[in-house]
């Protein structure tokens, strides 16, 4: 085994992180591993993993607080300043020392408290000063009794890898941090049923499913930070919507505690059951501020035990749909997932990791095809009729199949490392939009024009904006459009906003498809709900939240 | 210089992601119903084959690129695989599931099959991770009488059918220079295999691959070893988690360890 510290990470498997979860089982792989682990930057996941090699170029600045970015938001008066009998109280009531974070009576915990005030994409920042850890519903319902009583704020807070501000605070709400109540409670190996905390991490609890057979009916980029009550709480949609739908269909039943300390136990387990209102399914992307979920029960599929995943190239807009609809008819029951990237996506992965793009050639669009099946022998002839008849059609121009587990992990780095790899090249401008399949592609390239037209956009330091890209989840028409920025320049955002929303209003798509309104898209509810459905959902949040401590400044 | 006749050995192992479980029997590792693929090593050296006649680098040029695998039906795809990567053909010699072949009896093979195929290089990985044996390229070169090049991170090719290839050793690095005939058995920092193409893997479903049997190379499946049992290693001790700072200070404390 000569020279085995000193390798590089020259075999493309070896790029691929893999944390110290995954366990070694030969000397080889053993040595394959410790490879790979030399560099980590940060870590989402160590199944499909994006890990990059290069340290982020921004991670460094200090993000900008929100109440400057806002500054129209304003404190609300009513709620109390904290004080030291405050902190003393959670003391008391949470007893151990780690559960209380507390930046009011100690001002050296600042540094403790700052990445609970930052989120993941360092854009959003608060002022806060007080982070609480609850290890029991219990505690949870005594805190915002407390907090009710004493109209003290707060923020609940999952893995905190949220995309639109809202699991962090604006002034000085407490924030709520679900991380201790990480427990699976129950699991039913006949139906399936899954029950366990909110704070329980998603590939965490994936990988408990994964030893009984079954899996998660959510997967997402963020999978081994995000916690499944803050997946439930922003209704994340994520990769495999397509085939296992939305978390309003699989989650069976919650567990959450009211503003005012009320426990809801709505914890049912079974599939059916209609007798009155399903209340449970107003928390399921309420963003927090309706309650803090404390448990979830849901319903998890078998997991498929073969797998194939497909990367195509392909010359134009039209033949991906073209593509996506031979999909759908040749691999019907099979097809997992139908993810789309454009070159610009791709050029920026490619720049961040320095990986090898996979196909030879560049193409304006790509497309991953993921199917998972029971029986790899069928799959495998459907999913290569398929193939054939796109290529001879020529619909797909280039493409790969991947041949083993580590190809199928790398070609997926390719989708899911795009986030990541934005968030290390600078700020970037996010929408999240679903719109009528055929004009996906079209507000991309609207928007990029209008960029380039105010000439923003460019490949030197003299234009704000490196690229308008965009990629999403073909399967449920949702499109990520990004516009990378080298800096912070207001003359951006006025000729992004309101012209994207009003794009997407024109067409009755939704401006917010599956992350949520929080701060940045509060104020533009209006482009996608009509007012007598934002009055509603006002009335709902006062009858839950009278005072208003849940979540104050987003939302609504 | 003459030109090059490659042949390729390439082995059907559990795929490398996956984490694999010893049988109830405790005489091997759990096969059926595990995802298998091409040994990453054996990667490495049809990606360097198909390399060397795409950069054109030896100059009598390649006249053949053979793959070759002894296993069950199922290691014809990995064969395809290579063929997709990029070689000529391919011979595949049945081999009952779980009758697994020895590296003196695959060395003796290979010999057998290097000598009909009229080849006059092989690129073998240096082990392939299910046995981790690191043995066979040894043996073949030995049964054949041809100079070895073992854990390949750089292969080059000169004049008079000479090829240098540099090694991965303790510390550092070595460079050994041989003529043809030659065996080469590849390492990890030698090249990054490619993805097959969809056209390729197409076009690989058309390539001659040709059945054969142990016998049709005078060869039987004798074994030297006796596997005795097979066992996980001890399952690690679960760590404990402390609350805080202090609590790490106090374990430690009690421990002894500060
Ligand atoms: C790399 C990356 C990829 C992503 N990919 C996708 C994707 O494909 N699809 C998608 O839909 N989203 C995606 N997201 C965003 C997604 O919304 C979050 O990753 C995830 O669902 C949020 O979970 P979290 O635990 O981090 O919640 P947080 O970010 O902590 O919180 C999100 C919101 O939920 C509230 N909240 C959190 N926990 C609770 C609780 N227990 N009770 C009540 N309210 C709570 C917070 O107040 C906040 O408003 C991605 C994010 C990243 C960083």
């Amino acid at each position: 085994m000569s020279g085995r510290p000193q390798l590089a990470p020259v075999l493309r498997r070896l790029r691929l992180a893999r944390t110290a979860r995954a366990t070694p089982t030969s000397l080889s792989r053993q040595a394959a591993l410790q490879q790979s682990l030399a560099r980590p930057a940060r870590c989402f996941s160590n199944s499909r993993s994006q890990c990059f090699q290069k340290t982020p170029a921004v991670a460094a600045g200090q993000a900008k607080f929100t109440s400057e970015t806002y500054p129209d938001i304003k404190r609300d008066a009513r709620f109390a300043q904290l004080t030291e009998d405050h902190v003393a109280y959670f003391r008391g009531l949470l007893g151990s020392e780690s559960a209380v974070l507390d930046g009011v009576t100690n001002s050296n915990a600042a540094d403790d408290i700052e990445p609970f005030n930052t989120d993941w994409m360092r854009k959003y920042r608060g002022h806060c000063q007080l982070v609480l850890k609850p290890g029991s519903t219990d505690e949870v319902s005594k805190i915002l009794k407390y907090c009710n009583d004493n109209m003290l704020a707060v923020v609940p807070q999952g893995g905190n890898t949220g995309l639109v501000g809202g699991s962090v605070p604006v002034f000085d709400e407490i924030v709520i941090n679900m991380s201790r109540m990480n427990q699976i409670l129950e699991f039913d190996e006949v139906s399936g049923t899954l029950v366990a905390e909110a704070g329980c991490i998603l590939e965490v609890a994936d990988q408990f499913l994964a030893s009984k057979g079954y899996i998660f009916p959510l997967d997402l980029g963020a999978k081994g930070s995000c916690h499944i009550g803050g997946n439930v709480s922003t209704n994340a949609g994520g990769l495999r919507l397509l085939r296992y739908g939305s978390l309003h269909g699989t989650v069976l039943g919650i567990e959450a505690v009211l503003a005012d300390g009320t426990v809801v136990d709505d914890l049912c387990k079974l599939r059916k059951n209609n007798t009155g209102y399903d209340l449970k399914q107003l928390f399921i992307g309420a963003e927090g501020t309706i309650g803090i979920i404390t448990k979830v029960s849901i319903q998890c599929p078998q997991r498929s035990p073969a797998q194939n995943v497909a990367f195509f190239g392909l010359e134009s807009f039209d033949q991906v749909q073209l593509a996506f609809r031979e999909a759908k008819g040749q691999l019907s029951e099979i097809l997992s997932a139908f993810e789309l990237m454009d070159e610009g996506s791709q050029a920026l992965v490619r720049q961040v990791t320095g990986n090898k793009s996979p196909l030879e050639g560049q193409y304006p669009f790509y497309c991953l095809i993921e199917t998972s099946g029971s029986n790899a022998d069928h799959d495998s002839e459907k999913l290569g009729a398929f193939l054939e008849d796109v290529m001879e059609k020529g619909i797909v121009v280039d493409g790969t199949l991947a041949q083993d587990e580590t190809q199928i992990k790398s070609l997926w780095a390719w989708r899911e490392g795009i986030t990541e790899a934005l968030s290390h090249l600078g700020g970037t401008y996010k929408y999240d939009v679903s719109i009528p399949l055929k004009e996906l592609y079209q507000l991309v390239e609207d928007t990029r024009a209008r960029v380039d037209a105010a000439g923003l956009l460019g490949d030197t330091d003299d234009f704000p904006v490196r690229a308008v890209v965009g990629y999403g989840h073909m399967g449920d028409a949702n499109l990520h459009l990004n516009v990378s920025t080298r800096r912070m320049d207001p003359r951006v955002e006025k000729v992004l906003e309101p012209f994207i929303y009003e794009w997407i209003a024109e067409r009755q798509g939704s401006i917010s498809a599956e992350h949520g309104l929080g701060v940045m898209k509060k104020k533009f509810i209006g482009y996608s709900r009509n007012p007598t459905m934002v009055g509603l959902m006002k009335n709902i949040k006062t009858t839950f939240d009278p005072n208003g401590i849940l979540n104050p400044y987003k939302y609504l | 210089m003459s030109a090059l006749r490659i042949l390729v050995p390439v082995k059907r192992v559990i795929d490398y992601a996956v984490k694999p479980r010893v049988n109830k029997a405790q005489t091997g590792v759990e096969t059926a119903g595990v995802k298998h693929s091409m040994n990453p090593f054996d990667e490495l050296s049809v990606e360097e084959s198909v390399r060397i006649r795409e950069k054109k680098r030896a100059p009598g040029g390649v006249e053949d690129i053979c793959v070759f695998s002894a296993g069950p039906p199922k290691a014809q795809d990995v064969l395809r695989t290579a063929m997709a990567m990029g070689a000529d053909r391919a011979i595949h010699v049945d081999v009952k599931e779980g009758e697994d072949l020895e590296p003196l009896t695959v060395a003796k093979l290979l010999k057998a099959a290097a000598e009909q195929q009229k080849s006059n290089l092989v690129i073998l990985g240096k082990q392939s991770i299910d046995d981790d044996a690191n043995q066979t390229g040894q043996m073949l070169a030995g049964l054949l009488g041809w100079p070895q090049a073992t854990q390949a991170s750089n292969v080059e090719f000169g004049e008079g059918d000479t090829v240098s290839v540099t090694r991965e050793v303790d510390g550092g690095v070595e460079t050994v220079r041989a003529k043809l005939p030659l065996i080469i058995t590849t390492d990890l920092r030698l090249n990054e295999p490619r993805y097959a193409s969809l056209p390729n893997i197409m076009k690989a479903k058309k390539k001659p691959l040709e059945k054969k049997t142990l016998a049709d190379f005078g060869i039987s499946a004798e074994k030297r070893l006796k596997v005795l049992k097979v066992t996980e290693p001890p399952a690690r001790q679960g760590g404990g988690k402390v609350e805080d700072v202090d609590g790490l200070i106090s374990k430690l404390k009690e421990l002894g360890a500060i």
